[in-house]
């Protein structure tokens, strides 16, 4: 098998991969063209950087292309050339057409999830001391108000979440609240989705404006048992 | 005066020929009333010019564009004497004259872009003072006293140049090259305060400091020692050195290109090996610095932080990802051409530990690239259940991003072990045991680098700061600092078993160090856009608010745009400075030395390319 034919073959493989196997893999999805297509980029500089890095695998990997295309030692391909030259440019032109021409569907998502908080809501501490009394108490209001969206087990899958969105955040997840401080969510849950700044627009955000409901000190609690509920720590510097 | 009477008695004609008895009382008593402006201003002064513009472009566009491109060359005149001092101990104590020639080459750009960068240093200079006056008025008055040492150590740092480089021939024997070598540690000397000395400007300009009451020389100092001020030190010394060295890199791989004799091709063969393991060995410590300088930042301020490694400039440390990916693939590569190309017969015993590092190295890439919030249309967010992956969206978090940069230069280094035990044989007896350890502490590392990497997702977020990405960083110095000397020690008695050869590398290994310093230029513009604009709508971060008609983020695009400006405009600057600097050199150089001692006749530049990369060609 020739290098050229190897690198369609290994490219069919990986996006065979990526498209059927990954999605179905237990707890996962369907990934977005983007990371498909990032990771086939990948696949094929990798094949040419390998293919040429010495003279030999350089020649048997690039000397037929060029035999080809330039027509030396191959005359009897000059149709096949002239159709690959013909063809080459459609393709460019079908991909540019088709990355400009207006289409129904909605634009992609690139929105920011974890937008800058305002600088008073920066560096504050949490007022409440962290007892079993705290947190439970915290767990009760998280129940009591979190938890038809953001879920019983912290996991972002209550009952109303599968009305929204994006969904509800998973606090389960170590990606999500473990990496933000408390005062960033003291911020976010006091000011809600109306809130959010406009860096980033358009904002999706169905979360509620507690600070019209609910005290700050109900809500540094509910931070508590937030964090307490999901086996997660939040962010500090000490 | 007659003209000005000639010009009163037409506009008087004009006022009767109307019939406009009312403009004209209008229009004299306008006249009259001139001498009162004067009065009037006198009497209320208008408020200080805070902003002046220019149109068209805009005085952001100016500013952003002459500062990077000052920023630059200052990196490259910053960086340059650093290796090319240590090339000229190097020749000092080994008697290899190649390195002092190479130094000199080195320095002999230094003085070019010298020139250049103080005369962007002045430009940019003027046009702050012009375009911000009160921005520039506020930081004098802080800096007041940095600002005369800074011009005290260019003063010097001038002088010692002008000694090291024009001293050069004059000062090669005894005790004259020893205070030659005096001189080159010097002007590193002044170069690291004339980095530092703006930094703290830069840097307080971001994470500024309470300010005290106090003599002008107190409120500087405390100015000066801000959060930011030695991370950014640190980084930048680093990225300065893998700047210089990527570019000089690129400067041997076009003279390589362009060489016409087999002289030229050897030396520059060697030169552009040079380049690239300078590149390379600051590479590998950037990430330190660089995640160093992070962690302050969250640290003075979190909504800094944020906006930088979470908010609306997260997207730039994707890019960021994919230009060090290019850097670590364009800098193995050359490695990898190297031992092919100039250790003749080695090609086959390597193929396979080429092809297990690239492998490692694309799957670093791919983790590093993944962002956590992936770009997905309408339809395929839903079928996510959200803009995160619910498998993949682990590698968008900076556990997964630490632990894959680590690997990536484990295999770098690797990688330069190879390089550099290709075609020697170990004869010592206790050879087999030293590679046993050394396959064992590289093997025991990966996986302490990938364990620490997985556990961080289940620790709280300063164990895994603190005490995990620090202890990846430190598994990784120790492998280095353990097979280092090891493999030093290992080929002291070695049997080279084929020789090096030089001026043999194909064209492409050229084109491959153009490459790189064109992706290292990209990376630092792409990072100072990061550093400027993580202050957002502040000159001076939570003090001095910008109130201009630019006190806005621009779209990513279009950042991205002037970035690539810079890239451009600072490559044409860097080509006319080395065209400038070598000039000297084509004029020297003897007419016997013509293409026809290229094999083939010409050089690569010239349309010899592909003759010069064809198998058989390595045998001439």
């Amino acid at each position: 098998m020739g290098p050229l034919i190897k690198l369609i073959v290994l490219n069919m493989v990986v996006y065979a991969i990526l498209k059927f196997m990954v999605p179905n893999i237990p707890g996962s999805a369907p990934l977005p063209a983007s990371l498909v297509f990032l990771y086939m980029m990948l696949t094929t500089s990798g094949f040419v950087i390998f293919a040429t890095v010495s003279a030999e695998s350089k020649e048997a990997f690039w000397g037929p292309i060029q035999r080809f295309l330039t027509g030396e030692g191959g005359g009897g391909l000059q149709a096949l050339r002239y159709g690959v030259l013909i063809l080459f440019p459609l393709l460019v032109g079908w991909q540019t057409y088709n990355s400009t021409a207006v289409s129904d569907a909605p634009p992609s998502e690139n929105r920011t999830i974890h937008p800058a908080p305002p600088g008073e809501y920066t560096g504050l501490s949490n007022p409440i001391s962290k007892t079993p009394d705290a947190i439970q108490q915290g767990k009760g209001f998280y129940a009591a108000f979190c938890s038809p969206c953001h879920g019983g087990n912290f996991d972002g899958k209550g009952p109303a979440s599968r009305g929204f969105n994006p969904p509800p955040a998973n606090f389960s997840d170590p990606t999500t609240i473990a990496m933000l401080q408390e005062s960033y969510l003291f911020w976010r849950i006091k000011k809600g989705g109306v809130g959010l700044p406009i860096e980033g627009m358009p904002w999706k955000s169905a979360m509620p404006r507690w600070e019209v409901e609910l005290p700050d000190e109900w809500i540094w609690k509910i931070i508590l048992g937030e964090y307490d509920g999901a086996h997660q720590a939040p962010r500090t510097w000490e | 005066m007659r003209h000005q009477g000639g010009w009163i008695q037409r506009l008087l004609q004009t006022g009767s020929d109307h019939g406009g008895t009312l403009s004209m009382l209008v229009l004299a008593a306008g006249l009259l009333s001139l001498p009162a402006l004067a009065f009037g201003a006198d009497a209320t002064p208008a408020a200080p010019t805070e902003y002046r513009d220019i149109p068209y472009v805009g005085s952001r566009n100016v500013i952003w564009v002459v500062a990077q491109l000052h920023l630059l060359l200052a990196g490259f005149v910053l960086g340059v004497p650093i290796f090319a001092w240590l090339c000229e101990v190097v020749a000092w104590k080994t008697g290899e004259k190649r390195y002092d020639k190479l130094a000199k080459e080195f320095t002999k750009l230094l003085t070019s872009a010298y020139a250049t960068t103080a005369l962007f240093g002045g430009i940019l200079l003027f046009l702050l003072i012009s375009f911000y006056p009160k921005l520039m008025n506020y930081l004098t008055d802080i800096f007041f006293p940095s600002f005369i040492v800074y011009c005290l150590l260019f003063l010097v740092e001038t002088a010692t140049l002008y000694l090291y480089w024009y001293g050069w021939d004059t000062m090669q024997d005894g005790g004259k090259k020893k205070f030659h070598i005096l001189l080159g540690f010097l002007l590193n000397f002044f170069a690291f305060f004339i980095m530092i000395v703006p930094n703290s400007w830069a840097t307080f300009q971001a994470s500024p400091v309470v300010l005290a009451e106090g003599s002008d020389i107190a409120r500087a100092w405390a100015a000066t020692w801000n959060p930011t001020w030695w991370p950014v030190n640190i980084h930048r010394i680093i990225a300065n050195v893998v700047l210089g060295g990527y570019i000089c890199g690129a400067y041997a791989g076009i003279r390589y290109l362009s060489a016409r004799n087999t002289e030229e091709r050897d030396h520059y063969d060697w030169m552009g090996y040079v380049g690239n393991f300078i590149g390379v060995f600051g590479l590998l410590s950037l990430p330190f610095a660089g995640y160093w300088l992070m962690r302050e930042v969250y640290q003075y301020n979190q909504q800094m932080g944020i906006t930088l490694m979470g908010g609306f400039l997260s997207w730039l440390f994707i890019l960021q990802a994919m230009l060090i990916g290019v850097l670590f693939l364009g800098s193995n590569y050359y490695f990898w051409m190297g031992i092919t190309y100039r250790i003749p017969g080695s090609e086959m015993k390597y193929r396979k530990p080429m092809l297990a590092m690239l492998i490692a190295l694309l799957l670093c890439l791919a983790v590093w690239m993944t962002p956590h919030s992936l770009v997905a249309s309408m339809e395929e967010a839903r079928k996510m259940g959200g803009s995160h992956h619910p498998l993949l969206g682990v590698f968008g978090v900076m556990s997964a991003k630490m632990t894959v940069a680590n690997l990536m230069i484990l295999v770098t280094f690797m990688s330069f072990i190879m390089y550099w035990r290709a075609g020697k044989q170990e004869t010592a007896g206790w050879a087999k045991v030293a590679k046993a350890i050394m396959g064992g502490i590289l093997a025991l590392s990966a996986i302490a680098v990938i364990v620490l990497g997985v556990w961080g997702y289940f620790v709280p977020a300063i164990i895994r700061i603190n005490y995990f990405s620090t202890t990846q960083v430190l598994v990784v110095i120790g492998v280095m600092v353990t097979i280092t000397p090891l493999t030093a020690l290992l080929l002291k008695s070695a049997k080279t078993t084929t020789e090096m050869v030089w001026g043999k590398m194909p064209p492409r290994a050229g084109y491959a160090l153009v490459l790189n310093a064109v992706m290292v230029i990209l990376l630092m513009t792409l990072m100072g856009y990061a550093r400027s604009s993580s202050r957002v709508h502040w000159h001076v971060y939570g003090v001095l608010r910008d109130t201009s008609p630019y006190a806005y983020s621009p779209a990513l695009g279009s950042a991205a745009a002037i970035m690539a400006l810079c890239t451009f405009f600072f490559c044409m600057l860097v080509a006319f400075i080395f065209w400038v600097a070598t000039m000297g050199d084509k004029a020297k150089a003897p007419s016997a030395s013509t293409k026809g001692e290229l094999p083939h006749g010409m050089p690569a530049l010239a349309g010899a390319s592909s003759a010069l990369d064809e198998p058989k060609a390595r045998k001439f």
